[in-house]
């Protein structure tokens, strides 16, 4: 039996989905294991995120932050990848396998609205339907990328149970997955959920890290950078930032949760630096929840990271002690956002304000002169709305 | 290994020439002290074996009826303690098999091994686990084994001959078959290839078929004959209290 258990990362992983759910996770690893690694599909996925999406996307030193903090910031600008995001890295690539599988029907699950964004935006630009779960709240919260997925022609259905944000989401996606596995590819949109979605999320995202490598060590002579600084919701930006650098050990890699208001008592997404191993969504990860096992609900500021679990990979990595993970709360985000908009020119999401925020309260911890690289996952047109609300701008 | 309980209970409604009835109700549903009254109602009038649901926050197989039963039990306070408490304080009061369904995280929370001791002190015979597939079912096996208890495979019409074979290497007590490629919830009607699929897990499996998900009325099972020998119900019988009826009143249908 022992020899049937598959994608685990250490402890963290697996495949705990009703047995409905086996059939299409395991005609999904063999068609990652036929269709991805073909020429046909490298060379079509090559061509769509050189000429679509605009990768690779550039690494840029930021002038005035470095002079401010005394080290050396570096910004992956995923924000300038098409559909403002890292999220269609891992969409293009889930769309395209689901073309080549025959299934055209496309379903996702999305909080912040940037993954049912890059989804709707797959499904439009290679002809598949598209229907996108997404928590009631995070609707409200999210309105302009709601209209967003209309406009690209997906249908959003918004979740009115449980929490109504994105966990509910996810249980709404799978339900339809269910039930409409023979036409229909579930493109999730983080490294969690049942195997082979970690992994294939992963490899899909791994081109950050490895254009970010490529484009540091071309500017600076071949060296390394000190530390790649990512935001943690799900996980999938830091694990696509991190996973080209985990075997170079000199390489701090460090994850940033979402304290959420950070006062005690109240709700955080800080999976992995306050979770404990639980099993959720199909894997075993660390998970928020109460003493019987009950999912206890998350907050963020950023919708994007108001999940209570995390991918599999992440818990692995901090058990490994491969990687450190931190979390700041809403209000540092918030001053590290207004930061980087007054310093730089940049708007960045709110998610990758926590990203930042770390970067901006610790750069004592930093030696001097150090370089550090932030994956800036996202831009910050969607959360004007938020931003206006708290800071009263 | 001797017979599991949970087969014999089947068996001898077959060889009394019916199928056994598996009605199913969430813990603590309608109300916390209302479920016990229920459950003996239950058990009096003709249920083989009970499936007493475990409610979790987060149901990914279940349908809208279930779904908010359970969240309405878990807004009420049940927990896994609380239903393993009281089920030891009724102990052999309960002809019917009795079965705990839910999903794994609130079983992984509490510790296999002290929920394999506490179930069978409780006087519970198996588990149902939606969301643990043979890949990942090796620990909770082991720690049920110890204790006697079975766990209760499920499978569906998806589910390949080749992957009923390898269930069928540790089957206990007997096989949930899952009608429809959904959710729980009644249907109005089952899927044609239903009955193919039936046929070969009849084949497969040496222990009894029950047939689940979408189940609301006997002449749903009429065609199906001799190929399952249990019927689980869970949405309709929910749906049967919250219009007012009782317990006694749905069996009756079933008879």
């Amino acid at each position: 039996m022992q020899m049937l258990k598959k994608g685990y990362f250490g402890d963290f992983g697996g495949r705990f989905v009703p047995e409905l759910l086996m059939p299409p996770l395991i005609e999904l690893e063999e068609a990652m294991g036929r269709i991805m690694p073909s020429p046909i599909f490298q060379q079509e996925l090559g061509r769509i995120m050189a000429d679509f999406v605009g990768r690779p996307t550039p690494l840029y030193h930021c002038q005035g932050l470095s002079e401010m903090l005394g080290r050396n910031i570096w910004l992956k600008r995923e924000d300038l990848a098409h559909t403002g995001a890292h999220k269609v890295n891992n969409t293009m690539g889930q769309a395209l396998l689901a073309k080549h599988m025959g299934k055209p029907r496309l379903i996702a699950e999305t909080g912040a609205g940037q993954h049912g964004v890059a989804t709707a935006t797959a499904a439009a630009m290679l002809g598949l339907e598209c229907v996108v779960y997404m928590g009631s709240i995070d609707v409200k919260r999210q309105s302009h990328n709601v209209r967003r997925m209309k406009l690209l022609g997906a249908e959003v259905r918004p979740v009115e149970s449980g929490t109504k944000t994105l966990k509910d989401a996810i249980n709404a996606a799978l339900r339809d997955w269910i039930a409409e596995q023979r036409t229909t590819h579930y493109c999730l949109g983080s490294v969690t959920g049942a195997h082979p979605f970690p992994l294939l999320v992963r490899d899909l995202q791994a081109v950050i890290g490895r254009e970010a490598k490529r484009q540091f060590m071309e500017k600076m002579g071949g060296k390394l950078p000190y530390m790649i600084v990512a935001c943690v919701g799900g996980g999938s930006n830091a694990i696509g930032a991190f996973h080209e650098f985990v075997p170079h050990g000199e390489v701090r890699l460090v994850g940033v949760e979402a304290a959420g208001t950070g006062e005690l008592g109240c709700y955080h997404s800080a999976t992995l630096t306050k979770g404990e191993h639980g099993v959720l969504h199909g894997a075993l990860t660390k998970l928020l929840q109460d003493k019987h096992g009950q999912v206890e609900p998350s907050h963020s500021v950023a919708a994007g990271l108001d999940y209570p679990g995390v991918g599999p990979e992440h818990a692995g990595l901090q058990a490994a002690g491969r990687a450190e993970y931190y979390c700041v709360n809403d209000t540092q985000a918030l001053n590290a956002f207004q930061v980087l908009c007054r310093t730089e020119g940049i708007i960045p999401a709110l998610e990758s304000s926590h990203a930042l925020a770390w970067v901006l309260d610790n750069a004592e911890s930093i030696p001097r002169g150090e370089h550090v690289i932030i994956n800036l996952s996202g831009r910050g047109d969607k959360d004007l709305d938020i931003i206006e609300e708290v800071l009263g701008i | 290994m001797t017979k599991s309980r949970l087969e014999q209970k089947i068996r001898e409604a077959n060889e009394a020439g019916r199928k056994a009835l598996i009605p199913y109700l969430p813990a603590g549903y309608p109300d916390k002290e209302r479920f016990w009254k229920e459950l003996s109602a239950l058990d009096k009038s003709g249920a083989d074996i009970i499936e007493i649901g475990v409610p979790f926050s987060d149901p990914v197989a279940d349908g809208p009826v279930v779904e908010r039963a359970s969240l309405q039990c878990l807004e009420a306070g049940v927990t896994l303690d609380w239903i393993l408490a009281e089920l030891k304080k009724r102990k052999g009061g309960f002809k019917a098999g009795i079965v705990l369904m839910g999903y794994y995280n609130p079983f992984y929370k509490y510790g296999l091994d002290r929920l394999a001791a506490d179930a069978a002190e409780a006087g519970v015979t198996g588990f149902i686990v939606p969301d643990l597939p043979m890949e990942e079912s090796e620990d909770m096996t082991k720690a049920l084994a110890a204790r006697g208890l079975d766990l209760i495979p499920l499978v569906g019409l998806n589910t390949s001959e080749e992957r009923m074979k390898l269930y069928a290497d540790n089957a206990r007590g007997y096989v949930y078959f899952v009608s429809v490629l959904g959710t729980t919830g009644e249907r109005t009607s089952l899927p044609e290839e239903i009955a193919g699929r039936l046929a070969v897990a009849k084949r497969v499996f040496d222990v009894p078929l029950a047939l689940g998900f979408g189940i609301s009325r006997p002449e749903q099972l009429t065609t199906f004959g001799d190929t399952i020998d249990a019927v689980v119900f869970g949405s309709s019988l929910i749906k049967h209290l919250d219009q007012g009826g009782d317990s006694a009143g749905f069996m009756a249908r079933w008879k």
